[in-house]
């Protein structure tokens, strides 16, 4: 692979663009959000976010998701986890998302409107220190 | 423990965009024998008493990150030099900022894998689109390549946007070879 330029990039981007009328971010409405605190970073969620990537554009959905990063949820023994917010559905935390589950959740949760058993968990209490 | 050393890496740039940094300077700096890296940053720094804890993986304050409740980057890090028998060093200063730097033998039967770099910058720039990341590659003595957040984020557009995601990996792939 030859090295690109930003200029290179910034073509491919506008080709990209118009081919998709130049849809914006604003207009979306799923969110994806993955916890890349240290606990998350140990347990692989950079491999979950760019597994995340993929099959949101391999399902046709990258007009619909936002992906965005977080820190620490509070769900250090769960890791890696992944917020899913979809309108008209539950606002999901799902832990132990390693490449399979962040491809179901893509599949079932974002395409077919469904929760993916055994992954989901409740948003602990934020506080560890009382002022 | 990390399982490479870009998952290092990234953890430390986290921890500069959250110590409130609008700069961070990334350099990665291969040799024949050594791997060293370098992170600059801008933000609210610390004092001598913090730089002493920060050390120890226990030491918390329960509000050590705006985002992340656990630091355990520079432990990591320094049981990671340990390990392999490399170096690390930090200074800082307060309303300055902070440098780490570490270098460790890239021989060293324990060293952990280097890792994805392209995924790892891409996660960095990610994180927060406050701060503006710097990121310097040299290998055998040359620059190989430079690349700046927000002139990535200028040619690509929003970094969450799936698309942009897919062609700033691309770029950054790109880069590497």
């Amino acid at each position: 692979m030859a090295k690109m330029t930003l200029e290179e990039l910034r073509k491919l981007r506008e080709a990209q663009k118009s081919e998709i009328s130049k849809r914006e971010t604003a207009g979306k409405e799923i969110t994806i959000i993955v916890g890349m605190g240290t606990c998350g970073i140990a347990a692989g969620a950079k491999t979950t976010f760019d597994t995340l990537i993929k099959a949101v554009e391999a399902q046709g959905l990258s007009d619909k998701v936002v992906i965005k990063q977080t820190g620490c949820m509070g769900l250090c023994y769960v890791e890696p986890t992944v917020e899913v917010i979809v309108p008209g559905m539950p606002q999901t935390i799902y832990g132990k998302v390693d490449s399979a589950t962040a491809e179901e959740i893509v599949k079932k949760h974002l395409v077919e409107h469904t929760l993916i058993e055994g992954h989901i968990y409740d948003r602990p209490a934020i506080d560890i220190v009382k002022k | 423990m990390h399982y490479t050393i870009c998952d290092v890496v990234l953890d430390l740039v986290h921890n500069s965009i959250e110590a409130d940094a609008t700069l961070v300077e990334l350099s990665l700096i291969e040799e024949d024998d050594t791997l060293i890296v370098i992170i600059k940053d801008n933000g609210k720094g610390m004092s001598k008493e913090t730089l002493e804890r920060v050390k120890d993986p226990f030491y918390t304050n329960g509000e050590k990150h705006k985002a992340r409740k656990v630091g355990l980057g520079i432990p990591f890090l320094v049981q990671l030099a340990g390990q392999v028998q490399g170096t690390w060093n930090i200074e800082s200063s307060q309303g300055i900022g902070t440098t780490v730097s570490f270098s460790l033998p890239k021989q060293h039967i324990d060293l952990p894998p280097v890792g994805d770099i392209p995924s790892c910058l891409l996660s960095a720039f990610c994180f927060s689109e406050h701060a503006d990341i710097v990121v310097h590659r040299f290998r055998d003595g040359t620059q190989i390549y430079s690349v700046k957040r927000s002139e990535l984020a200028d040619a690509v557009g929003d970094l969450s946007d799936v698309q942009a995601l897919l062609l700033a990996k691309q770029y950054l792939e790109s880069l590497e070879t």
